[in-house]
């Protein structure tokens, strides 16, 4: 109650001033403003801006904290201290103290890292705009950990997020004003301003950088790298389900994925329409691929056969292809906006992340690019949209008079 | 011949408070009001003075681009007092009322062989005039402009409204005669929707087409059903009405009188005893609020007309000229602890982030005026579209209405709309944008630069 009062009490002291907008923030996180209605709509709808971000972190947590586990666990089994997990999704071998303390101490300072930059930076441009400080970047702070390398050095990390929220987000106006994801923007900077660093084979176990030239050097190479480069997997359509694989932090477990994907649709937050038709556009590319196989287009001596001969379901549960589509092609701001453009722009997020993944060995990630690309297409496709129902209101226009 | 019209997309705000089927006549009400304001784009020229004594029915001012509109004092007074704003402004017109009403009386139409030459003139002089809005734009009709087809929407819709079965009960011969009148300005039809469930009064009323409609809110708002019988194209003019003007422009037909008594509903959860009142247009709001409805200093949010679309008055307020409800709910302006996180069971909400609303189908809520969040541009996508039945892409027009482009704005469907069309949207706004002001400023850009 005091507490209230005594925040009431600031607020109105810096009314009108530049600490308004940082108080403001840090204010209506605590308590939810006592704002009301003016004119319009005399009642609201109880969600706003920061429960729908919120709710989008709930669903994100669980891929957190497995990939805490998961860092752990595949550094130790590069390193020979542990056996392989056996016993299915809650192996005890997998579900161990000392993989969860590895993993968090060193994940923990890439969430820091994330948010602390990114949150300044918004901060900052808020205050000089004088305007309030916007929940987007709640998200793209908590995505940025999962789709980095676990190696990442922190210093990295910090530049490609200044790049990405200044270039990627400020400069167009800020949250609702982007037309490229934030988080994929980071990613991309990092992948094309350090790319011995983000397509290395070295980056993806802990440990494995400073291995190298010793005895015991580990690989850490992802399994799209391997497949890219036509070796055999080392591991069970389980394993790559459940997760228990290298790969970037937060998108090697399908399985959460799924379920974070499955509550986001639940809660409305998340797109069903965008999140089903990029598998459908995944499938289909990848059925064309395994057809080119079958009537031996493609034969085994292509560098392109080791990931077009994937069994096209396949495609859906290694790399990030399930965390791309559940948790950024469905960024509301940067997909198409329309529920028509949403299934065209979700289909070529697939269709594309396939294509790209096979015939870019270099780098064989292609979710993120696809959805940097669709992204970049997205207006195109609404503007048909819209345009359509414009035709059609001219056309009954037409009728009339004719 | 009945068409059925079934909405799907949409929302029905379930609240506590609704109007209990008794009425009462309210207090007499010593003071009546005019307010310019009530009537959209109108710039008043006043007729009458302070000090000029006035029957009911005997015009105050006029539109000053159309001098044929009239609007007339509810009742029989003097007036005593015209308050003006900035740049003199006329804000109100405060009328006291004379003991006993007497009327202008005005000549009685043989309405079967009455040309619509006549029948206008009559609305024009009597004040009835201002009671048919036109769209595009959502403002008074335009005397010289024949219109393709006339709308009344006899089913109510939004939340906690009067209902208009009740309203109009026994109103049969006033309708009639007021739809057999407007049946002559327009070649085309006269619709009339009413909703599936009940009788309607005006279900039997000849020289009408008459509609059913059933779906959630907003199914009864006449925008809604202007788009599902006969969108309204570029260069098309419809009229429309609402039930409970018709009754008196009838009365006026039949009688020759202004009588502008009407049945108004108090509701809100913050009434002790939500019911219906006899009152007349313009009435003081406190001859009926305080009996069994508030506390003297209750701290709550007075609006004249419904809670979705309604006007905020102060409690020493007047009844707005169009309305038929006063709406009493309490003001929200207090802090809420992590607001934003925790689980929410007492507001309604169309998404499930930790929001249960969907869980109580029908439970009856009491929502206070609190914004529930700060205003954010605009960030998610997809949620107007499920409360918004017309076929208009609703954040795609309400964008080009804030970049104020007028060729995208008349391509995406602003002739078709009114604010009230996108309260819903207003409503389930995540990014608390004021939807219907954004659309009025447009309607409003559009009429000054296209006409």
């Amino acid at each position: 109650m005091s507490l209230k009062n005594n925040l009431d009490k600031l607020k109105q002291k810096y009314k009108g001033t530049k600490m308004a907008t940082a108080f403001g923030a840090f204010h209506t996180f605590l308590y939810t403003p006592n704002d009301t209605t003016h004119n319009g709509t005399h009642i609201k709808a109880a969600d706003d801006l920061k429960r729908t971000m919120n709710t989008v972190i709930l669903a994100l947590i669980p891929c957190l904290i497995f990939g805490m586990f998961n860092a752990g666990y595949q550094h130790y089994l590069a390193a020979g201290d542990i056996d392989a997990a056996t016993g299915g999704f809650f192996s005890s071998q997998f579900w161990t103290l000392d993989n969860f303390s590895l993993g968090f101490w060193k994940i923990i300072p890439l969430v820091i890292v994330s948010y602390g930059v990114g949150l300044g930076i918004e901060f900052l441009f808020a205050t000089i705009k004088n305007h309030e400080v916007e929940e987007g970047y709640l998200v793209t702070g908590m995505l940025v950990p999962l789709i980095v390398p676990v190696d990442i050095p922190l210093w990295m990390l910090a530049v490609a997020v200044a790049f990405g929220v200044v270039i990627g987000k400020e400069v167009f106006g800020g949250t609702g004003m982007n037309i490229l994801n934030p988080a994929l923007t980071i990613r991309a900077f990092l992948f094309f301003a350090y790319p011995t660093w983000m397509s290395g084979d070295k980056v993806w176990v802990q440990g494995a950088v400073e291995s190298i030239g010793k005895v015991d050097a580990i690989s850490g190479e992802t399994m799209l790298g391997s497949l890219a480069q036509g070796r055999h997997l080392g591991y069970s359509v389980w394993d790559m389900f459940y997760g228990f694989i290298p790969g970037s932090i937060g998108e090697t477990s399908t399985l959460l994925i799924i379920l974070g994907g499955l509550f986001l649709i639940f809660t409305k937050i998340g797109s069903w329409r965008i999140m089903l038709s990029s598998v459908v556009g995944a499938l289909i590319m990848g059925l064309i691929f395994n057809y080119l196989v079958d009537v031996n287009v493609i034969s085994e001596g292509s560098k392109f056969y080791g990931l077009m001969s994937t069994p096209f379901w396949e495609h859906l549960i290694i790399g990030g292809f399930a965390f791309g589509t559940v948790y950024m092609a469905t960024d509301p701001v940067t997909a198409s906006q329309t529920n028509k453009g949403k299934w065209i722009y979700g289909f070529f997020v697939g269709f594309l992340s396939i294509l790209i993944r096979v015939f870019n060995p270099a780098y064989p990630e292609g979710v993120m690019l696809a959805i940097l690309l669709m992204n970049v297409f997205a207006p195109t496709i609404d503007h048909y949209v819209v345009k359509g129902n414009i035709k059609q209101r001219l056309k009954r226009l037409k009728v009339k008079t004719a | 011949m009945s068409n059925d019209i079934r909405i799907k997309k949409g929302l029905d705000i379930k609240l506590k408070g609704e109007a209990e089927k008794t009425t009462e006549k309210a207090i007499f009400s010593n003071f009546y009001t005019l307010r310019p304001e009530d009537f959209h784009g109108v710039i008043p020229k006043l007729i009458s003075r302070v000090g000029t004594k006035l029957k009911a029915g005997e015009p105050v001012f006029y539109d000053k681009s159309n001098e044929d509109v009239k609007f007339v004092s509810p009742v029989s007074g003097e007036i005593i007092e015209i308050e003006r704003g900035e740049k003199r402004k006329i804000l109100s017109i405060k009328i006291q009322a004379d003991k006993t009403e007497s009327y202008l009386e005005h000549d009685i139409l043989n309405l079967e062989k009455a040309n619509p030459e006549d029948v206008k003139t009559l609305l024009l002089a009597s004040g009835c005039w201002p009671f048919i809005k036109q769209r595009p734009y959502d403002v008074i009709a335009k005397p010289d402009k024949e219109p393709k087809a006339i709308f009344i929407s006899a089913h109510a819709s939004a939340p906690l409204v009067a209902n208009l079965n009740y309203t109009l009960q026994g109103k049969e011969k006033e309708l009639q005669a007021a739809v057999t009148a407007l049946g002559k300005l327009t070649k085309g039809k006269v619709h009339v929707s009413v909703g599936k469930h009940g009788k309607s009064p005006m279900e039997g009323l000849s020289g009408i087409t008459l509609h059913k409609v059933s779906g959630p809110h907003p199914s009864g708002n006449v925008g809604t059903q202007i788009n599902k019988i006969d969108p309204i194209n570029k260069g098309e003019i419809v009229w429309t009405v609402s039930p409970q003007d018709l009754v008196i422009m009838g009365e006026l037909l039949l009688t020759g009188k202004f009588n502008a008594e009407r049945l108004v509903a108090l509701v809100g959860s913050s009434v002790e005893k939500p019911r219906y009142f006899v009152t007349k247009l313009g009435c003081e709001l406190a001859t009926m609020i305080y009996d069994h409805g508030i506390k003297k200093d209750a701290h709550v949010r007075i609006i004249s007309g419904n809670i979705l679309s309604g006007k905020t008055v102060k409690p020493d307020g007047y009844l707005d000229y169009y309305s038929n409800t006063i709406t009493v709910i309490p003001e929200g302006d207090d802090y809420e602890l992590f607001g934003w996180t925790t689980p929410v069971f007492n507001k309604v909400s169309t998404t499930r982030a930790l929001t249960f609303s969907w869980l109580f189908p029908n439970k009856k809520y009491d929502l206070n005026t609190n914004t529930n969040g700060e205003h954010r541009a605009f960030v998610v996508t997809g949620n107007y579209e499920e409360v918004f039945p017309l076929d208009i892409y609703p954040m795609q027009i309400l964008k080009s209405c804030m970049y104020q482009d007028l060729d995208e704005m008349e391509a995406l469907g602003m002739y078709e709309v009114a604010p009230e069309d996108f309260a819903l949207t207003e409503f389930v706004c995540v990014s608390k944008q004021p939807h219907q002001d954004i659309i009025r400023k447009g309607l409003d850009l559009m009429l000054k630069e296209i006409g």
